[in-house]
């Protein structure tokens, strides 16, 4: 399979996750070490930056895991850059996903003031990893101003529904010139898989693992496919419909 | 720049690979929502041959869904044909004897009021050789101030010019910019342009990024088709733009397939390509990119241009001069190529009426420069 490689650093797993949700911390770090993920996500509000030995921290971290801090909480792009600093402070990592929800109901993306703070943010060197709606042209955008990946949403955050926005998602696949993070939404395991064989670069998942009956098998029936749906892309999928043939030939003129 | 990425495809590989295209890559590039470079070899791939009437369908449904019932109008004004070049296949090729004209700007202006007369055209193609010492971008300038208040819509297919250079005309109202790679098999390349400027082919495959970079409205791209294996040519041209359209995604861009002529020094093409494979090529670019648009000029007889009208191509041009002055000034002078649709344009559009479309000759605005 192809190397994922996000800010010069290379993952074999395309599969993110996050943080919030879980029952309990013991818990969580089962689940994420079932997952395979190399890259978590979680919300500097969480974490208790002056305690170095954060009980929560202490379960997510290990060898080769990317941590990734995100702006969780912010309503602008001025407080995503005072986040995002702690954050590199606290985290020692220019990684950062940004997130600007100030709708509290929805938790939807303001794009005007995401991409104020991507341009700034990677003007201070952070890697940033913007969530967004599934809209192509803020994608190019964002890329334009530096962003390291794009994080569309599949459908609003915590809803579960899957991809609802495929159309649009396939747009920006085709286009973009950065990696592309399909983010919220994806409820099931066939979501994941539908965006992984879409083209897909990596999904984020938490709220369908942290909610799970079982998480942890949740989170391992999610790392087997999203390296199926992986492995099936790469592999080019066979065609799916039958071709009709037109009754009246339309290229009889080249007989 | 282009000519770096251009470094990752190797010529021999991909025409072996599209050659090895099997009928199931077919079928997945004709089902596919959104094709790739690969899908769009398999679609100009032998293998590709029996499934020709689903691509015309195919084809043709795309080019409604996007531009509808409507053929886009534009004609060309050669205004120089003095040339440092000497392309093997080119009339204007340096060491063909004649004499040279440089149009005036009172001649360019006689030409317009011509061509206002042949017919309604707004979209004007103004067409140079590279001879930058008499006619360089000061001259296009000029010649772009001339023609403006005649046409809300001009183009340019001159030599590369510096990102500079096209920011200049840009503000002197020009809107696209046509330039035929010709080959992007560099080493071949040099043999079919072996001096003057255009002998460079960095220079010319990375005018593209600097059209892109100055903020050119439309790009036009092209390989000449007669040079290389025509597959593998345009497979690169089908890379170049994909390139093009993820780094300059505010352009609009254009392809020709100009299949090579007869001109004065005789070359003959090495490589010729059928109606029926030009037709396959084209459905296929329009599957593999629904926007683009896709231009058939007078190079092409008019049973092949009103057939292909309905099927996938979106701009026509017609009662084209390839001489300069060859409107008004100097009826007679050296003609680029010879074509083959010499109707008039007013039964150029009567033709595309008669199909159930409708001849556009204004489809842009000057308030949008």
């Amino acid at each position: 399979m192809d190397k994922l490689i996000i800010g010069g650093r290379e993952f074999d797993s395309r599969l993110f996750v996050g943080t919030g949700k879980f029952s309990s911390n013991q818990l969580m770090q089962e689940a994420i070490n079932a997952s395979g993920s190399q890259m978590v996500t979680v919300a500097l509000k969480r974490i208790d930056t002056d305690n170095r030995e954060d009980d929560m921290l202490r379960h997510i971290m290990r060898p080769g895991m990317q941590l990734l801090p995100n702006t969780s909480g912010v309503r602008d792009a001025r407080e995503a850059v005072l986040a995002a600093q702690l954050a590199r402070e606290a985290f020692e990592t220019d990684f950062i996903k940004l997130e600007i929800h100030p709708d509290p109901k929805y938790l939807l993306p303001d794009p005007i003031e995401t991409l104020k703070a991507t341009e700034e943010l990677a003007r201070l060197g952070f890697i940033v990893l913007p969530y967004i709606q599934a809209d192509p042209v803020l994608c190019k955008r964002l890329e334009e101003a530096g962003s390291a990946a794009v994080m569309p949403l599949g459908a609003p955050i915590g809803t579960n529904k899957g991809i609802v926005v495929k159309d649009l998602l396939e747009i920006i696949i085709a286009e973009s010139r950065v990696p592309v993070v399909v983010d919220a939404g994806l409820g099931a395991p066939s979501h994941a898989a539908e965006a992984m064989e879409m083209g897909a670069d990596a999904v984020l998942v938490n709220t369908a693992i942290a909610v799970a009956g079982d998480p942890v098998r949740m989170a391992r029936a999610f790392a087997a496919v999203v390296g199926a749906g992986r492995e099936a892309y790469e592999a080019g999928l066979g065609a799916r419909s039958a071709i009709a043939v037109a009754s009246s030939p339309l290229t009889a003129f080249l007989d | 720049m282009f000519s770096d990425e251009l470094l990752n495809y190797d010529w021999e590989a991909t025409s072996t690979a599209i050659m090895a295209k099997t009928a199931a890559d077919v079928e997945r590039a004709l089902n596919a929502r959104h094709p790739s470079v690969d899908d769009f070899m398999a679609l100009i791939s032998p293998a590709a041959a029996p499934y020709l009437e689903q691509m015309a369908a195919l084809s043709r449904h795309y080019t409604r869904e996007r531009f509808g019932k409507t053929i886009s109008m534009y004609i060309p004004m050669y205004i120089t044909n003095s040339c440092t070049n000497s392309c093997v296949y080119c009339g204007f090729n340096r060491h063909n004897a004649f004499e040279r004209v440089v149009l005036t700007p009172e001649q360019i202006e006689d030409e317009c009021r011509a061509i206002k007369k042949l017919a309604p055209f707004e979209n004007l193609l103004l067409v140079t050789g590279e001879n930058p010492r008499v006619a360089g971008v000061e001259y296009i300038e000029k010649a772009l101030h001339v023609c403006r208040p005649y046409f809300s819509n001009l183009s340019i297919e001159v030599m590369p010019l510096s990102a500079e250079g096209y920011e200049r005309l840009t503000h002197a109202g020009l809107n696209g910019v046509v330039c035929f790679q010709e080959t992007y098999h560099r080493e071949k390349y040099k043999t079919y342009h072996p001096a003057g400027m255009k002998s460079n082919f960095e220079w010319r495959v990375n005018g593209f990024d600097r059209m892109g970079q100055a903020g050119v409205h439309k790009i036009g791209m092209g390989v000449l088709i007669g040079l290389e294996d025509w597959r593998t040519d345009v497979t690169m041209m089908a890379i170049h733009l994909r390139y093009l359209r993820k780094h300059y995604w505010r352009t609009r861009f254009s392809v020709n397939f100009p299949r090579m002529r007869p001109a004065a020094g005789g070359f003959q093409p090495n490589v010729i390509i059928s109606d029926r494979e030009l037709a396959q090529l084209t459905f296929a670019f329009r599957i593999f990119d629904h926007d683009v648009d896709i231009s058939y000029s007078t190079r092409e007889r008019p049973d092949f241009r009103d057939n292909m009208l309905t099927l996938g191509a979106t701009s026509l041009s017609a009662g084209s001069k390839t001489d300069p002055g060859g409107y008004h000034t100097y009826p007679q002078s050296l003609e680029q190529f010879a074509v083959s649709d010499e109707r008039t344009p007013a039964e150029v559009a009567e033709a595309i009426r008669a199909r159930g479309y409708e001849a556009v000759w204004k489809d842009w605005d000057k308030i949008f420069d």
